[in-house]
Order: C-alpha cells, then sequence, then structure tokens
C-alpha cells in the first residue's frame, strides 16, 4: 500500500466534488486548507489522532458511487415492528424508489435546492470536517417538516454505505422543522460489507418556535470505519430538542454535537451510550451555548470499554453573560471492563452570567463486585449477571428512547454484546 | 446436611477462620454468635462462595457435595441461600425482573420447566403474604431507597422465592425494629420444614426469642469455642462474651 503525501492527501479530497453550490464549496475549501486537518495534539482532538488514522487507512480519496440497493435490502434493514416514514440514502445519495412520504413532510434533493442555506448553522470555520464536507459533499436531503405537524411517527434516515472505487462518504442533510411541529428522526448508517471507508456527514437542524424534535442515532458500522459527524441545531424558544447517541462500533468515530439555544424556554437533552470492544475508538465532543435565560439543559453520556478500547467525552457547556437562570446539568458514567480500556472525560464549563445553576460530573469504575456477588448468590451465572448489571448501567439512557422497534433493537444489540439473555 | 470439617480461611493473607466443625441436620436450626470480629460473618460469606476469601484448609460438604469447590451460583441452585448483612442496591434492576431470572435459572438447573410470567406472578403473591412485602416496592429497582426493615424483609421474600434447603441468615435482625423483627422471624419459621436447616448468624439473643434455635454455638478468634442449646444464648445475653474469652485465651496461653 502506497501511501500519499501530505499535498496529495489533501488535494485528493477535494477531486470530483460536484459543480453544484460552487461559491459554498470554495468557501468551505478554503476554511478547510486554513484549519487542516487536525493537528496531532490539537485540543479539539486531543485523544483522538484522527488525520492519522485517516492517513494510514486512506488511500483513495475518491467519493463513492451510489449503489444499486434492492427492496428486500431495505426491508430487512428495517427494525422489527417498526411504523414511520422511510428515507433511503446510498453512499449519501437519496434513493426516492425506496423511501415512503407521509404528509406533511416534503424532501428535496439538495442539488434541486441551492438556495437551502448550508453552512448557516453547522459552520465551516468550526471544524475542519464541516469544511471538508461543505466543500466535497456529493449530494444531500432537504427534509422540510410543516407549520404545526405532530409526527407520531419517526422518520428514519436509513444509510447504505459501502466503498467500491472510492473511500469517502460525505452525506449532507438539512432539516427544518415549522413552528409548533414535532418530529423524531432515527440515523441509522448500515455497513452493506467490510471495506474500509470514511464517513464525514453533516447533519444541520432549523427548529421552529415551540418545536419538539428528537434524534437519535445509532452507529454500528463494522469495524473498519472511520466515521466522523457533525449535528448542528438551532433550538428556538418554548422548543425542546434531544439527542441520542447510541455508539456500538466502528474502528475510530467522532461525534460533534453542537446545541445552540436561541430562545427562551427552550430545554436541549444531549444522551448518549457507547458500548465499546476490540479496538473501537469513539470521542464524543458535544458543545452546548446558552445564548439567553431561562433555558435548560441536560446531559447523560454513559460507556462500557473493554478489551482495547477507548472513550473520550468532552462535554462543553457556555453559559454567555446574558443566560442567567440558566439550568445546566451534565454527567457522563463510565465502567471500564478490561485492564487495555481507556476513558478521557472532560466536562468543560464556561459561564459568564452568575445567576445559574450549573452541576457536572464524572465517574470511571469498575463493575460492582459486591452487586455481581449478590446477583450469582441467587443462582444467576456470571456472565448473565455482569450483563444485567451492565444492562441496568446503560438503562438510564436506554428508557430516553421512545420509539418501542428502535429500543428492541438496541437492547437486543446489547443484550448479545453482553453474551445474556434476562 | 452440612458438614464442616476443619475449615481455615483468610483473607488478604490473615487468617479469619482457624479450623471450625460444624455437623448441621436436616430440621434444625444453628446459630452462630460471638463477639465482633470473631469470624461469624466469613463463615456466612464462605459458605455462600464470596471470592475475597481463601480457603486454606478443611472441607465442606453439602447433601453428599463439596461445596467449596462450587461457584456461588451453583451453590445457590444446590440449595444454599445467604440473606445478607448488607443487601446489595441495584439502580435499574427490578426485584420482579431479577428473581424471574434468578428463579428459573434455579430450576433449570434442577431441570424443572421455567415458570412463565403468570405462573411466576401468582407464586410472587404467595409468597409477599408471607413476609408482609408490598407488590409496588417489588417494582422498583432492587434495594434502592429501601428502608432497612424493608432490605431484611426482601432477603426473605427472595428465600421464600428460592426455596433453599439450607438458609443461612448473617445478622438479619440487625437494625430492625420489634415489629420487622417478628415479620422477617415468621417469615423464616413458616418456611422451615424438617427437610431443611437454618444457620442464624446473630449477635443478639434478641432474635432467637423469634427463631429458636436447637444449637447455639459461640464463635471466637476463628474457633467454635463453645456450643450449647438456647441456654446459652441466654447465658451470653446475662453475662456477655468477657467469661468466654477469658476462659479460651487463659487456656490458650497454657
Amino acid at each position: 500500500m502506497s501511501t500519499l503525501t501530505q499535498q496529495e492527501f489533501v488535494l485528493g479530497f477535494f477531486e470530483a466534488a460536484p459543480a453544484t453550490y460552487s461559491n459554498l464549496r470554495q468557501l468551505g475549501k478554503e476554511s478547510f486548507y486554513a484549519q487542516g486537518l487536525p493537528a496531532l495534539k490539537a485540543e479539539e482532538y486531543k485523544f483522538t489522532p484522527i488525520a492519522k488514522k485517516l492517513e494510514m487507512s486512506l488511500t483513495d480519496l475518491s467519493p463513492t458511487k451510489s449503489i444499486q440497493i434492492n427492496a428486500e435490502r431495505v426491508k430487512s434493514a428495517l427494525f422489527a415492528g417498526f411504523k414511520g416514514t422511510v428515507l433511503v440514502f446510498s453512499n449519501g445519495a437519496y434513493l426516492p424508489e425506496h423511501s415512503t412520504s407521509t404528509e406533511g413532510i416534503s424532501v428535496r434533493l439538495l442539488s434541486e435546492n441551492e438556495s437551502t442555506p448550508l453552512g448557516s448553522i453547522a459552520k465551516a470555520d468550526k471544524d475542519p470536517f464541516v469544511a471538508l464536507n461543505q466543500a466535497t459533499f456529493s449530494d444531500g436531503l432537504h427534509i422540510s417538516l410543516e407549520k404545526n405537524k405532530e409526527l407520531d411517527s419517526p422518520i428514519l434516515l436509513l444509510q447504505f454505505h459501502q466503498a467500491q472505487g472510492g473511500q469517502v462518504i460525505s452525506p449532507r442533510i438539512w432539516i427544518e422543522a415549522g413552528d409548533f411541529s414535532k418530529a423524531t428522526f432515527i440515523d441509522y448508517p448500515i455497513s452493506l460489507d467490510d471495506a474500509p471507508y470514511f464517513v464525514n456527514k453533516v447533519v444541520e437542524i432549523k427548529g421552529g418556535i415551540n418545536a419538539n424534535l428528537t434524534y437519535h442515532s445509532l452507529q454500528q458500522e463494522h469495524n473498519q470505519v472511520i466515521a466522523v459527524s457533525n449535528l448542528v441545531t438551532d433550538i428556538q424558544k418554548d422548543s425542546q430538542f434531544t439527542s441520542t447517541q447510541i455508539t456500538l462500533s466502528g474502528d475510530m468515530v467522532r461525534n460533534n454535537l453542537t446545541l445552540n439555544l436561541l430562545g427562551s424556554n427552550s430545554v436541549g437533552n444531549m444522551y448518549g451510550i457507547y458500548l465499546l470492544n476490540g479496538k473501537t475508538h469513539v470521542d464524543n465532543h458535544t458543545n452546548v451555548d446558552h445564548t439567553i435565560p431561562h433555558a435548560e439543559s441536560n446531559e447523560l453520556y454513559k460507556g462500557i470499554l473493554t478489551d482495547q478500547s477507548r472513550g473520550v467525552f468532552n462535554g462543553k457547556i457556555f453559559v454567555r453573560q446574558i443566560a442567567q437562570k440558566t439550568n445546566a446539568f451534565q454527567q457522563n458514567n463510565n465502567i471500564l471492563l478490561s485492564e487495555d480500556a481507556i476513558i478521557n472525560t472532560k466536562p468543560q464549563l464556561e459561564i459568564w452570567a452568575d445567576d445559574v445553576k450549573c452541576s457536572h460530573g464524572c465517574t470511571v469504575g469498575q463493575l460492582d463486585e459486591e452487586a455481581q456477588f449478590y446477583l450469582q448468590a441467587r443462582g444467576i451465572d456470571k456472565t448473565t449477571a455482569k450483563g444485567l448489571l451492565l444492562y441496568a448501567f446503560a438503562g438510564e439512557v436506554l428508557d430516553k428512547i421512545e420509539v418501542d422497534s428502535l429500543r428492541n433493537h438496541i437492547v437486543a444489540q446489547i443484550q448479545e454484546r453482553l453474551g445474556s439473555k434476562f | 446436611m452440612l458438614s464442616i470439617k476443619n475449615l481455615h480461611a483468610s483473607i488478604e493473607g490473615t487468617p479469619i477462620l482457624r479450623g471450625i466443625n460444624l455437623e448441621i441436620k436436616a430440621g434444625e436450626v444453628h446459630a452462630i454468635m460471638g463477639p465482633n470480629g470473631s469470624g461469624k460473618s466469613t463463615l456466612a460469606s464462605v459458605l455462600a462462595g464470596r471470592e475475597e476469601y481463601e480457603v486454606t484448609e478443611g472441607e465442606v460438604v453439602f447433601q453428599g457435595k463439596e461445596l467449596l469447590e462450587l461457584s456461588p451460583e451453583d451453590r445457590a441452585r444446590e440449595g444454599v441461600f445467604l440473606a445478607f448483612q448488607y443487601p446489595i442496591e441495584i439502580p435499574g434492576v427490578s426485584t420482579t425482573n431479577f428473581l424471574r431470572t434468578a428463579l428459573n435459572q434455579v430450576r433449570e438447573y434442577r431441570g424443572l420447566e421455567p415458570l412463565d410470567a403468570v405462573k411466576f406472578l401468582s407464586l410472587m403473591k404467595e409468597k409477599m403474604a408471607l413476609v408482609e412485602i408490598d407488590q409496588k416496592l417489588l417494582s422498583r429497582s432492587l434495594n434502592e431507597g429501601f428502608s432497612g426493615g424493608e432490605k431484611k424483609r426482601n432477603e426473605i421474600f427472595q428465600m421464600a422465592m428460592l426455596e433453599p434447603v439450607l438458609s443461612i441468615l448473617d445478622e438479619t435482625d440487625s437494625g430492625l425494629d420489634i415489629d420487622a423483627l417478628r415479620i422477617v422471624s415468621n417469615g423464616v419459621n413458616k418456611l422451615k420444614s424438617e427437610k431443611t436447616a437454618t444457620i442464624v448468624v446473630t449477635h443478639y439473643q434478641r432474635l432467637l426469642e423469634y427463631i429458636v434455635p436447637d444449637f447455639v454455638h459461640v464463635l471466637y478468634k476463628g474457633r467454635i469455642v463453645k456450643s450449647g442449646t438456647k441456654e446459652l444464648a441466654l447465658e451470653l445475653e446475662e453475662k456477655g462474651y468477657d467469661w468466654i474469652k477469658e476462659e479460651v485465651d487463659s487456656t490458650a496461653t497454657v
């Protein structure tokens, strides 16, 4: 395997970018050059040497082509008992023939709606991968939800990924939710085979006033996948936004989640589970920006790590001077099951207002042996006892997932991983 | 039923049990008493299979099987039950869910069909009455936020559900008021039969007014230094442990 020079490597990203959004792409490219790939000790990527990982793993930086998906494949990917709207993507490209429609939701290709204000929420200068995606995304979807529309079933973003000629997949999604609307999204990428690829996704969500939006993301792509995602949302007054991020596998995964609380009486919730084994490396960087008074944010991430896996959690809470009466809560709890598993966890609070309630806490520990013995002393075998305890540990986050079919799917995955049924 | 011969055990290199000998037959209730640090709870823990303790010598035969060679879960499945001195709180696991898992694993080991939800529930209702425990409590996380009395009642409730052959009650009376003590003791007494045996580890004679022992053993410095009938417990209550300590220590120095 020949390695690319640094220059070839960086230039490689920009080959074969589509002609749409030429101005935006140019700005993205400039921003990317200005930032470069994160340097080895760059603060924001301190524990996640992603540039090195990319240079070592990628030899072909051309974008992947859309691949043929048959209806059977789509059907078999759905969670048992799933009811809702299904939007299917192949390597980032939307496949209308496999997707379903629901009244009140409109979907349009980004390439056919160049007026979409891409980059206005996820800003290119905030992160080099946002800039890179902005310069190179192939196509994507503009999803809008009508004012007053309350969906009672979720929208599944089913994304099939498979590298063939190229190795970079750059999905881009823009979601706009009208005032008083309510919707739940499920972000679910699936690897079609075990060939390696790099997926660099950007999702921008513009919420309306009094909107109630939920975004569940399930990451279980195979263990050769390098995945970076940036989810950025603007939250208006009287609104609620909830994110759950469940990560079960991957080679190196970096999730940047940014919540901008822009209106008073808004609530932002960030929940996550990472259940890691092998050499999987998962980095969750969250950032909530309290820009106005009387808003609330809640955060709870739970990690279970074994083998040589590595987890990183960085939770930034920014409370601006004007944002009095802010309530911000953050918690990150981790269980390490092996000697070699590592977690780096860091709460990062910047508080400029003086009348706020903010709390944070992180814990790193082992499985409670007393509790395990208690269960064994009642006749439960060691593996099941362990599984039961770990499942209970993660349960607090799983309970936040109100979509039964999704939760059942995740529970089954977790139980399988923990090697026990209960 | 249970035969303990010359049992030695230590924790982190410190010997705690220094040669316990005890024979227990079906239908019997044995009380183990003794001052603090004499090894009472260690004996209970070693029998249940707690891993921190290292057995350095001796053997324990339970119904013809080498107990010390079994895992904690297999001991439970064979019919040994330890009511914990400090029941563990486990957030996120309901008593109901945990007990169904436990009971069905025990049943599987004994070659019985698993209980379905309906049968499990009706069994639970029956046993709940025995220890006057509320169903609401059982659907909550295991022992989380339970009062001391509720935790101990939950222990006896679990015992009732699992129907052990040998029950070991480790200071089940500590921290209980008289009403809770009565309820817990009633539960234990109702579960006694000619086929089962009970070991009551306690500090106080009070419990033994409710659960009447056939034999009382005094543990001191890791050995059983005196055995007798329930009258011995009364004597201990009256005179304390000092006279026994003196007796033992004086002979030991000879």
